[in-house]
């Protein structure tokens, strides 16, 4: 397959800086936009049926028609991107940026000159210290060839670009969190509606776009949205970027059509299970998904079809989990995160979480009680929806899909009071 | 009182943006750059600078999980245990790090050299189990690799 998104990315390479992406054909797609009525790459953007990366897969021509026209007001509007990237198992977007900056920043100038946003902040995670490096000095690049500042290439279009470091919180990559946090809040969600593309960052007009899905646009803008279709393997359109992690041989993260199946990923690109390991499933993109499992390897990984089958992609990074893994002390883990990580702010989440994480240490320890799983069903069904953000409602998505799937390794903790799989083990409560 | 060089680089960050408000966090990490922690003195120095009462700065400092409340060692670990890193083993090397620093998890070490925090999700997945030691990813975590670093940094 021909590398698009990482077609600058060569492995013992150093990062790709201006001249090297200029060299590259880099910033024409930018060119091309300005020269294009931000009304025309809308369209483009939308007949490309480009979905956001971040894992919610929401079509990105409809966020961006939703930012409401340009007034007379004079006052600004922003473009964010977020790159907080702290779903767990997922490190696509550092892969992307930490060897080709340019390439998100000239996604983010295409996407502000679109929406008529005139300043961005690229929302970034302190752990992130080399992306953040990079991104600093392409910027500075940027703007010394005249891509950022006032009437870019003559345009008539006037853009600042900053980058915000985080501090650090899961909520922060939810989008109403991240704005507050942009104002120097605590990273609580926004009641929505008002939706950020009509009362944002400081009540402007704000669209807040994942970093993979960004680096989408240049190459969407050059080449066509009838040629990013195209390249698609199933129902949804492009090239993604897969990952896995756990006992794979070959952990890692690779640009791939929409659409691959778990297996190809596994078998062929993650080099297979470790020695002594072998698959039993895979969150399919993060921590709030759903297990695929081993007799479901063969459907294509996109938004819809996995969605069809009560899966989710989420980011595309699968999170192994193999045969010699407990699965109710994989739940506990996960559910540790959530509890950890919820802002508090909707009191389901806040206190539910916790419950659940108790119950599943419970369980994992051998105390578990009959009962106990139907409560965890219950938990489910009451914590998720009853919140205003999606924290709790992916908290859920794996533990409900354990409950189902495993059902019978939950049970066993009961009946014999311990885990069947900590021999050896450390149990670290 | 913040020092002329804290004052300087907090001016530096809010001079872009349009609420004093909006630079509290960027004002937390330079006092925190500077002093190591966040002290009840830092949040009623940082008080008039950004407009905002110290228990209302303290509402932000408090929720972010790298702005620390309380004095750390002059390393700081972040051992990640989000799930990439838990199936690779990460309770082992956790349990070998606390034996090896005689430490448990939020402490820091008698002779204030280490203080070992989890973490959430590193973002460093392929390398797991992984952590993170004054801003540097240490991946593919093993016994050796950890007395490797902790002696290199004493």
């Amino acid at each position: 397959m021909e590398p698009i998104l990482t077609r600058n990315i060569v492995k013992g390479n150093g990062p790709t800086m201006l001249e090297a992406y200029e060299a590259n054909g880099g910033y024409s797609g930018f060119r091309k936009a300005l020269t294009m009525a931000p009304e025309d790459i809308l369209k483009i953007i939308s007949d490309s049926k480009l979905r956001g990366r971040g894992g919610a897969g929401f079509p990105t021509g409809f966020k961006w028609s939703a930012v409401i026209p340009i007034e007379q007001s004079g006052l600004p509007r922003y473009f964010c991107c977020n790159f907080d990237e702290m779903e767990p198992g997922t490190f696509k977007d550092r892969y992307l940026v930490e060897s080709d900056p340019h390439q998100l920043i000239e996604g983010m100038l295409i996407a502000s000159y679109t929406c008529r946003c005139n300043i961005g902040y690229i929302f970034i995670r302190d752990e992130y210290r080399r992306p953040i490096k990079l991104l600093r000095k392409a910027i500075a690049e940027a703007a010394g060839k005249g891509y950022t500042g006032k009437n870019i290439q003559g345009s008539g279009w006037d853009y600042e670009l900053y980058i915000h470091v985080s501090a650090g919180r899961y909520m922060c990559g939810e989008e109403t969190g991240l704005l507050n946090a942009l104002e120097g809040k605590r990273a609580n969600p926004r009641s929505k509606p008002p939706y950020p593309q009509t009362s944002g960052l400081w009540g402007r007009p704000t669209v807040v776009q994942n970093v993979e899905t960004l680096c989408c646009v240049p190459h969407i803008i050059e080449r066509g949205a009838e040629w990013f279709v195209s390249l698609g393997k199933a129902r949804d359109s492009g090239v993604k970027i897969y990952g896995a992690s756990g006992r794979v041989n070959n952990p890692g993260c690779w640009e791939l059509p929409m659409g691959t199946t778990m297996r190809e990923l596994i078998e062929e690109h993650a080099g297979g299970m470790q020695k002594g390991y072998s698959y039993r499933a895979a969150l399919t993109g993060g921590a709030s998904t759903m297990f695929l499992d081993a007799s479901q390897m063969d459907v294509p990984m996109d938004f819809d079809t996995l969605k069809a089958l009560g899966l989710a992609l989420g980011t595309g990074t699968a999170i192994v989990l193999d045969d010699k893994t407990c699965p109710v002390a994989m739940c506990r883990n996960l559910e540790m995160f959530y509890a950890r990580e919820s802002c508090g702010w909707c009191t389901p989440c806040r206190e539910g979480l916790p419950w659940v994480e108790q119950i599943l240490e419970s369980i994992e320890q051998g105390h578990g009680a009959p009962g106990d799983i139907e409560l965890l069903i219950d938990q489910a069904k009451y914590i998720g929806p009853n919140t205003y953000c999606a924290l709790a409602t992916g908290a859920m998505f794996p533990l409900e899909s354990a409950l189902t799937k495993f059902r019978e390794d939950f049970d066993e903790h009961i009946r014999s009071h311990k885990c069947p799989y900590s021999e050896g083990r450390i149990l670290n409560f | 009182m913040l020092t002329e060089q804290e004052k300087q680089e907090i001016e530096e960050e809010l001079a872009h943006l349009p609420t004093r408000q909006a630079g509290c966090i960027d004002a937390l990490k330079v006092v925190q750059k500077h002093r190591g922690w966040v002290s009840d003195e830092a949040l009623d120095d940082l008080s008039p600078v950004l407009g905002m009462s110290p228990a209302e700065i303290d509402s932000v400092a408090t929720f972010y999980n790298l702005i620390f409340r309380k004095p750390v060692g002059k390393h700081v670990i972040l051992i990640c245990d989000s799930i990439s890193c838990w199936v690779m083993g990460e309770e082992s090397i956790l349990a070998y790090l606390q034996r090896k620093l005689g430490i448990k998890l939020g402490q820091t070490t008698a002779d204030g050299m280490f203080t070992l925090i989890p973490t959430v999700c590193l973002g460093h997945c392929e390398q797991a189990p992984v952590m993170m030691m004054d801003g540097d990813i240490i991946g593919n975590l093993t016994e050796e690799k950890i007395d490797q670093i902790l002696s290199g940094a004493r």
